[in-house]
């Protein structure tokens, strides 16, 4: 389908039936329930988990493929939004030009930062992005923003403002980002039982956009170009002797992954018009990184749950506080409740940093190959399992995956 | 640790048998059957506080969030009642919010807009927060404020000093009971005149962002209107941890005061740097050399340690006043905690019974009704006196102190002590004042 | 002149910083192949080494003082360090105010442990893994680290000031003929930068001059024949993360006067040291002490009013800003050997 071999459809359908059914997917606690806390089917976070999967698709175009470890990407994510944002002060509302610009611009930055960067590899490759990255924030935090030029609007981030031209936005348009009128903030929710479900249109909309890019990164990864890209990976020098010249494809996969991140950039503006500087941070940059890696480098699926495995951390294990285990554990007996409670502390709330980091290294030791390892290995046991049934029942035998 | 009874669960599950089957869909865009944003429809209402709780202001974000449970305990009716006693305002009657129980969410505003517009949407979109208060820094303030104004929520912006929060970026949803910068100069000069003379040459070191800018405009403002001379202005960056090559050049540039607009982190270093350089030591143009610290908050001081001796600078609000609010919010908290409060954990306190009484007089939720009880709201004995939430801006004007770096401080806590309370009248500005110029209040927004 | 002067001297007390720092992670990187991004955290739980001491020396016992009343109106409980009590009041208040000196000899211990359980029990198992799974892991271990130093301490900053005989400061300008005030500078910065100077002289003098690390270097240049030598190299670059650990503890140590701690110090100096390292040539000591002290100059320099009316943001991105230039134009570092890590 869709030029996919039977593999890759599958895992397109996969990935489409998830995105689609994430608002069930992600709510599998009836609200009210003690394990509702853990709920992620909200539109926000729903929203973050798309948007931060492609900016991680994008950066394992690079990274997985070429090994270029890119430490500077969050800056074509900030100038994304930037340039979305504008186009909200300049235009209209409407999200399509926004996001349109945000990818050029995110190209173009991205184009410029990788001719340069990309004269240099391995760890020299990395500081210099990250030198780069580090000096647009640096500048849109503050010199940017000041009275007389104020393009970013430093530390509050750049919004839209009542007296903004806005020369497209007609009279009856919503007053925040909308696609030909139907605003992104608009939500259905349905009431099943002690269940409830949002379905939200901006979620909708980043989900198709992610299914458009992971089906784009798909065919990327099973190109000639790809290939080429992998073979810069294994050994560039190899490859220069043959008489290639890696430099037009390695510089092709940056431009690609930095329109890759300002698309991500742009959604993010589209979902909530306001672009905040930090989004452009060195550590903003080590997300995505951590990101890909964790998911699994190289593997297509890997990057989107490494994204949402941070974002999951980020968003909900911040607001569990001491009241809400309390109301957990409410069933002990007092003194054990607050020794549970106590024990639990340190992980939760304001902790959670403390238990990412933790989870940053259990995968990493134990999981060398990232989540998508993880989900092997328990497939493998499984199938093991199941295949030693079959061979019990039909005496056939499966070949090893 | 017995206060399990105050989460949202229960009630949820009551709640839920309600909407059994399949209850009718309801779309929260422009029509749709609530009549706002999160109508609270069970037997409680949720609150969202959201405060810094990793990064640099931690601890602070701490402090806010301890005071923002006992004021939650004091409107449930549990405690002394901290405050409720002391209201001019009498609608709290202890049983909740218009009889609703008061339950809270939390959230990590990280001290970044981002991360603090996603925590502030979360508490609204999953858990149904009806008001979101709290938060410590005015780039946050203003980024979480806008962002309740798109949603319908009344935000109650805890510490954030920049002017451009009830300026430019002014929400009709949004209310500050913190001051300003423009009260901060305007309530230091003539403390400065009185201590140092109206002949004084001043050097600012400012952090290059929007808070601090707003700030070194105020008290250049300020000051010269005084006499002052301003001798140099410069930004450092936010990421500095060592300031000496900024302190370095002062002693030289005929400057003999200075001016640190800097806050957290920046202040404890770039204070601290000062003093090994010795700057309060010398004497420059026959005078002492003296430095000045517009915006203080105890945990910077404790930050800083010795180094703030005899260093002035402004505040909102301190545990040492002694009317009859802060010393029943003091005489509570310290009770409960083992501390006295600092003057952003009483801004978020405060906000909440405020929050609490408006929706009381105006018989409901809705952010609507909310607004118009609050614009134009006087009242006292939350402490700092007589208070006027102004309608036109919604900034709200009350003493604003002038403290001093205590020399002899008797205990770990007492590290500032009051020099003045400067009367209100004095800090008032008109709303269309230049350093608030730009930006409308537009109308409230009850979302839904 | 003067200023230009003072200049220099915030430059190279800035520097002091870089250099100690990213002197120990070239050590690591050059003997162990290993890019560790909890460096930085190193330099932390030093400082927080001598914030313990600090809290140590001061644990005190109470007694209630009923002429005094505490903020809650009930009677002032005083408390009197352990130390006063055990060694006199004078002598006590004396080992308290030189409690940062102390935490020298109390965290080379506690530094070299660190570093040494670190090395054995976590990034021993990585050097076969790409930098990458390195940088995540070390990253990973760093925000632990922090983390827990947050929950004991606090997020809040936490003053541990120098012995009153070295705080303070002198004027330098008088000294070589200038008008007085014209070079003030603090005490403990002085103090700093000889100490930074004496621990980058040992570093040196130890890998110069004893066997021990004669054969490091060799093993830096060739592990495999130093290993097929019959020499335990292993366990001698086991030491060699210790020592690294330690450099980057000290450093952190003697910091604490110069800006109070906080537990994430660390993260604050990382991404800079690593362009230190960078710049100065990957692998080489002697760059990465020669980059650390000439972009602390560089970064005094760029901060200077001069500077930034000439181009505004200049003290933002001075760092970075030569990071590239160098990476561009002698992509082997200030001091790298040609032809290692080199394109």
């Amino acid at each position: 389908m869709l030029g996919l071999n039977k593999k890759d459809t599958g895992l397109l359908i996969i990935v489409a039936i998830l995105t689609l059914l994430a608002p069930f997917i992600l709510n599998p606690f009836p609200e009210g329930s003690a394990m509702a806390q853990f709920n992620a089917g909200y539109p926000d976070l729903m929203q973050r988990f798309v948007i931060f999967g492609i900016f991680a698709i994008g950066f394992n175009i690079l990274f997985g493929l070429t090994g270029y470890l890119s430490f500077g990407h969050a800056a074509f994510l900030g100038v994304g939004s930037y340039s979305a944002v504008w186009m909200f002060k300049l235009l209209s509302y409407n999200i399509l030009p926004a996001i349109a610009l945000s990818v050029v611009v995110a190209g173009l930055f991205s184009l410029l930062i990788g001719f340069v960067s990309l004269r240099r590899s391995g760890i020299y490759f990395s500081i210099l992005t990250l030198a780069f990255a580090q000096m647009s924030f640096a500048l849109a935090y503050s010199v940017l923003s000041n009275p007389k030029f104020n393009l970013t609007n430093g530390e509050t981030g750049l919004q839209v403002y009542a007296d903004d031209p806005q020369i497209l936005q007609g009279a009856n348009a919503p007053d925040l980002p909308h696609l030909f009128g139907l605003p992104m903030r608009a939500t259905y929710t349905m009431d099943v039982g002690a269940w409830s479900f949002d379905f939200n249109a901006g979620y909708y909309l980043c989900a198709v956009v992610l299914m458009v890019v992971f089906y784009l990164s798909i065919r990327i990864f099973r190109s000639p170009f790809g290939m080429m890209l992998r073979a810069v990976k294994s050994n560039q020098q190899r490859m220069n002797y043959t008489g290639l010249n890696s430099k037009p494809y390695t510089l092709a996969a940056f431009v690609i992954s930095g329109m890759y991140a300002g698309l991500a950039g742009g959604l993010m503006a589209a979902m909530d018009p306001l672009a905040g500087a930090e989004r452009m941070q060195w550590t903003a940059s080590g997300e995505v990184v951590l990101m890909t890696i964790l998911g699994g480098t190289g593997t297509l699926i890997g990057p989107v749950l490494g994204a949402g495995f941070i974002k999951y951390f980020e968003n909900i294990f911040s607001k569990i506080n001491d009241n809400v285990l309390h109301s957990w554990f409410a069933f002990l007996p007092d003194g054990l409740e607050d020794a549970v409670v106590f024990v639990i502390h340190p992980f939760i709330g304001k902790g959670w940093h403390l238990t990412l980091g933790i989870l940053f290294m259990l995968v990493v030791i134990y999981l060398p190959g990232g989540l998508v390892e993880g989900g092997q290995r328990l497939l493998n046991r499984f199938k093991r399992k199941k295949s030693n049934t079959d061979d019990a029942t039909s005496g056939k035998t499966e070949p090893a995956e | 640790m017995t206060n399990k009874s105050v989460t949202r669960r229960g009630v949820l599950k009551s709640g839920a048998v309600a909407g059994t089957g399949l209850a009718l869909p309801t779309i929260f865009t422009a029509s749709s059957a609530a009549a706002f944003t999160n109508e609270p429809t069970g037997a409680s209402v949720t609150l969202g506080f959201n405060v810094p709780q990793t990064g640099p202001y931690a601890e602070e974000g701490n402090d806010e969030l301890l005071a923002q449970q006992l004021a939650v305990e004091h409107l449930n009716g549990e405690g002394d009642g901290g405050c409720l006693n002391t209201f001019t305002s009498k609608a709290l009657q202890g049983n909740g919010i218009l009889g609703k129980k008061v339950e809270f969410v939390t959230g990590d505003t990280q001290t970044k807009s981002d991360a603090a517009r996603a925590s502030a949407k979360s508490m609204i979109e999953k858990d149904g927060a009806i008001m979101i208060n709290g938060g410590s820094s005015s780039g946050v303030a203003v980024a979480v404020q806008g962002l309740c104004q798109e949603a319908g929520v009344i935000f109650m912006a805890g510490l954030t000093h920049a002017n451009d929060t009830t300026g430019k970026d002014k929400k009709a949803n949004g209310f500050r009971h913190f001051f300003n910068a423009y009260m901060s100069g305007a309530a230091l000069a003539p403390v400065l005149a009185a201590e140092m003379g109206k002949e004084r040459r001043a050097y600012h070191l400012t952090a290059d962002y929007n808070w601090g800018w707003t700030q070194e405009e105020s008290i250049v403002a300020s000051t010269e209107a005084l006499g002052w001379e301003t001798v140099n202005t410069v930004k450092t960056p936010l990421a500095s941890t060592d300031f000496s090559s900024y302190i370095a050049p002062v002693l030289n540039s005929g400057a003999d005061v200075l001016v640190l607009n800097h806050y957290g982190g920046n202040m404890v270093n770039s204070l601290t740097n000062a003093i090994q350089f010795g700057l309060l030591d010398k004497v420059a143009n026959g005078k002492d050399f003296k430095i000045v610290v517009p915006l203080y908050s105890e945990l910077m001081a404790a930050g800083a340690g010795e180094n703030i001796k005899g260093v002035l600078g402004s505040m909102n609000w301190n545990w040492q006043l002694q009317d009859e609010g802060t010393k029943a919010f003091v005489k509570s908290f310290g009770e409960k905690y083992g501390k006295p409060p600092s003057n952003s954990a009483q801004t978020c306190y405060a906000q909440v019974l405020l929050y609490a009484d408006a929706c009381e007089r105006a018989g409901t939720f809705n952010p609507c009704g909310i607004v118009e009880a609050l614009e134009d709201f006087e009242f006292d004995g939350l402490g700092n006196g007589p208070t006027w939430y102004r309608g036109a801006d919604h900034q709200c004007f009350k003493d604003v102190l002038v403290v001093r770096g205590n020399e002899n401080p008797t205990n770990e806590y007492d590290t500032l002590e009051i020099v003045e309370i400067t009367p209100r009248a004095q800090v008032e500005y008109d709303p269309e004042h230049p350093m608030f110029a730009g930006g409308e209040l537009g109308k409230c927004n009850p979302g839904a | 002149m003067d200023a230009i002067l003072l200049q220099i001297l915030n430059g190279l007390d800035k520097g002091s910083a870089y250099a100690l720092i990213a002197l120990g992670l070239t050590l690591i990187f050059g003997t162990l192949g290993v890019v560790n991004f909890a460096h930085g955290a190193l330099f932390m739980i030093g400082a927080f080494c001598a914030v313990t001491l600090q809290k140590l020396l001061n644990l005190s016992f109470e007694t209630v003082d009923e002429s005094q009343k505490d903020f809650l109106g009930n009677p002032l409980k005083v408390e009197t360090p352990y130390v006063e009590a055990w060694f006199g009041p004078e002598v006590g208040a004396t080992i308290i105010d030189w409690s940062v000196p102390l935490a020298i000899l109390f965290a080379i211990p506690i530094m070299l442990l660190v570093g040494y359980v670190m090395e054995r029990g976590l990034i021993k198992h990585f050097y076969k893994r790409p930098h990458a799974d390195q940088i995540l892991v070390t990253f990973g271990l760093a925000i632990v680290l922090q983390e827990i130093v947050k929950y004991f301490f606090g997020a809040n900053p936490i003053q541990t000031p120098p012995p009153d005989a070295l705080s303070g400061s002198v004027d330098l300008g008088i000294m070589v003929g200038f008008d007085p005030n014209a070079i003030i500078y603090p005490i403990w910065r002085l103090v700093y930068f000889g100490f930074a100077v004496g621990i980058i002289g040992a570093v040196f003098s130890f890998l110069q001059f004893t066997t021990f690390g004669m054969v490091v270097r060799a093993g830096m240049a060739d592990r495999e024949t130093v290993g097929l030598l019959g020499i335990n190299i292993d366990r001698r670059f086991t030491i060699m993360f210790g020592i690294a650990a330690a450099v980057a503890g000290l450093a952190g140590v003697m910091y604490g006067p110069l800006n109070p701690p906080n537990y994430h110090m660390g993260m604050d100096f990382l991404v800079l040291s690593f362009v230190v390292v960078v710049v100065g040539g990957m692998g080489s000591l002697p760059g990465a002490v020669l980059a650390g002290f000439l972009l602390g100059i560089l970064e005094s320099f760029a901060s200077t009013t001069w500077a930034t009316t000439t181009i505004p943001g200049i003290n933002q991105i001075i760092i970075y800003l030569v990071a590239i230039i160098v990476l561009l134009t002698r992509p082997r570092g200030l001091m790298g050997r040609k032809g290692v890590m080199e394109e």
